[in-house]
């Protein structure tokens, strides 16, 4: 279906717009004016204040004072500001791609002809739908170093077993871990997407003589890609934006508590939330706020520009 | 080659199901069997008790019941208004309308770090702090991701059962009302599902707002059972609470197993 903003540019605009209809227009704009209102309200209006916030020092109950670049200044001094970028950039890091390496290969597994589908899609991807808060509280148990039964048969056989969450070093990984128990999204959609490339391909190549491993390099993934690409943004946009799990493992409110052995759990949302709600530092965790927010948008700026050298797009796909 | 995609499949699968299998083994310990070497698989006692006991120690009731007063109010009002905007953006045509979808759909990729504090602020400054309002009132606004479901949907309605409805007459939001949303009932059950899910397990939100005991949901709940909260070796409730917040989900899921894998699926593909 050919939307508007795709015909090409050679019929003016202007005619597109006469031929519209005046009560098409109004009850278009009242069908959508809740959504332009929390699109104003909730989104673009915050990103503005949370801006001009970023360069005032407000603790809500006093008036905002206008502090200039303190906030950016200062947090370049703050060890534990430094410490929280350090814990989320190995989190993501390591994440990201062991998430969709991972759930890469689980759904090519559970592809192509295969019995009892909705068992195996169930069982991997029921952890998803997991309320964090639970799946940390069990995970909390899990990775015990002594009492857990992750641990428990590394110790039967004598193997050295990580000491997980109360070891700094192996904060984070535990972390990782945990959260790719919870991949059943991305499982699914892969599964979806692999499954759609018509069998068509496969046979050709097959005629041609083509290999399971150049099927794979030459078809499914050429033709998976634009997921791959989109699951890409989303998990480096989410990552970086770890909470829950940290937050019940290792947060407190208290003020000059410890996000961890040595802060190893102190994870930027983690610094934030305390800065914002534990000492009403609300220009200073806007300050931070922001800064994430340029990161990722640049990140994901980069991640574009990057896909004309890997992202396949089918001719003809008007993106919608 | 088969064998051991099955054997992995399996195994692994195996692997994603045993921490259900601790969470609800560990929900019938005492404090004393969670923690010992080796880990027990059957707990020994089998303290059946502790989902007694546990209505004693913490308002789990009310915090059940707080959950599901969000969950409800908030998901239906984001699947109503969502509902509005997507039949605007997809049957519709106006100015502005494929420049404000564009820039609605953006915002799934805005962090909500960036936005939290000044809604905070605002929603303290209206008093609504330590009530629903600001866990439920937002979702009214419509979602973006809903609203793109919903759109996609709505637009393999075909045009001829509008364009008979417009000539008997019917007005835009009878159309709607009666054609559209009648159609759309697969659409709607699978974006209802998302966002019933999406809600129930809400952590970050209800932290900030809700601060009364009695307002807790049941995430805060089990967050509030941690020992550093309560200086209690409360494990077992933890995981008792964690018990009861899994359960309703999983029923959803095996209810409705072919939306949720739908709905997970259209999320995912072409952003």
């Amino acid at each position: 279906m050919a939307s508007i903003s795709t015909t090409p540019a050679a019929e003016p605009r202007l005619k597109i717009w006469q031929r519209l209809s005046f009560e098409e227009t109004v009850f278009g704009w009242l069908f959508i004016l809740p959504a332009v209102l929390g699109l104003i309200l909730f989104q673009l209006g915050p990103v503005l204040v949370s801006m001009g916030l970023s360069f005032t020092e407000y603790d809500i109950i006093n008036r905002p004072t206008w502090n200039g670049l303190d906030n950016y200044t200062r947090l370049f001094q703050d060890d534990l500001w430094i410490k929280s970028i350090q814990v989320t950039l190995k989190y993501v890091v390591i994440y990201v791609p062991a998430a969709l390496i991972f759930a890469y290969l689980v759904a090519l597994l559970m592809s192509g002809r295969i019995r009892g589908i909705s068992a195996w899609r169930t069982m991997w991807y029921l952890p998803s739908i997991v309320p964090s808060v639970a799946a940390a509280a069990v995970w909390r148990w899990g990775l015990h170093p002594e009492f857990g039964p992750i641990n428990f048969p590394l110790k039967v056989l004598g193997l050295p077993a990580p000491r997980w969450l109360a070891d700094p070093d192996w904060i984070v990984p535990s972390i990782v871990f945990i959260s790719l128990w919870s991949l059943g999204n991305s499982v699914l959609i892969f599964l979806a997407s692999i499954t759609g490339v018509p069998r068509s391909f496969y046979e050709a190549a097959e005629v041609d003589g083509a290999g399971i491993w150049r099927q794979f390099t030459t078809i499914t993934l050429p033709l998976t890609s634009s997921i791959i690409f989109f699951q890409l943004i989303i998990t480096v946009i989410n990552s970086f934006q770890v909470f829950t799990s940290a937050f019940i493992l290792f947060g407190s409110n208290a003020a000059g508590s410890v996000a961890g052995p040595g802060n190893a759990a102190l994870f930027y949302m983690l610094y934030m939330y305390r800065n914002a709600f534990g000492y009403f530092r609300n220009g200073y965790a806007s300050a931070m706020a922001w800064l994430l927010f340029l990161t990722v948008a640049i990140l994901t700026f980069i991640l574009f520009k990057t896909q004309n050298r890997w992202v396949y797009y089918e001719a003809g796909d008007d993106n919608e | 080659m088969n064998v051991i995609r099955y054997a992995i499949l399996v195994g692994g699968g195996i692997l994603m199901l045993t921490p259900f299998f601790w969470l609800v083994s560990s929900s019938f310990k005492t404090p004393a069997t969670i923690y010992v070497f080796p880990p027990q698989w059957i707990p020994d006692p089998f303290r059946w008790q502790n989902y007694v006991e546990v209505f004693d120690a913490v308002p789990v009731l009310r915090a059940s019941w707080n959950t599901v007063y969000i969950t409800m109010f908030a998901s239906i009002g984001v699947i109503m208004s969502s509902a509005m905007a997507a039949y605007g953006f997809a049957r519709l045509r106006f100015r502005g309308r494929d420049l404000t979808f564009s820039l609605l759909l953006s915002t799934v990729m805005l962090p909500y770090v960036v936005t939290m504090i000044p809604i905070f602020i605002m929603f303290s400054r209206l008093g609504w702090v330590d009530s629903f309002k600001p866990l439920i009132v937002p979702h009214w606004f419509g979602g973006p991701i809903t609203i793109f479901m919903l759109r996609q949907f709505f637009r393999t309605i075909p045009l001829e059962l509008e364009s008979a409805a417009r000539i008997d007459g019917a007005s835009r939001p009878r159309i709607f009302l009666q054609v559209i949303i009648p159609l759309a009932r697969p659409a709607l059950v699978v974006t209802s599902i998302l966002a019933l899910v999406f809600n129930w397990n809400g952590f970050l939100e209800p932290l900030i707002y809700l601060r009364k005991t009695k307002l807790y949901t049941l995430a805060l709940l089990v967050n509030s059972l941690r020992e550093f909260e309560s200086g209690l070796d409360w494990t077992h409730y933890m995981m008792v609470v964690s018990t009861i917040m899994v359960v309703p989900v999983l029923i959803l899921y095996f209810l409705a197993q072919r939306a949720f894998i739908e709905g997970i699926v259209l999320t995912g593909l072409k952003g």
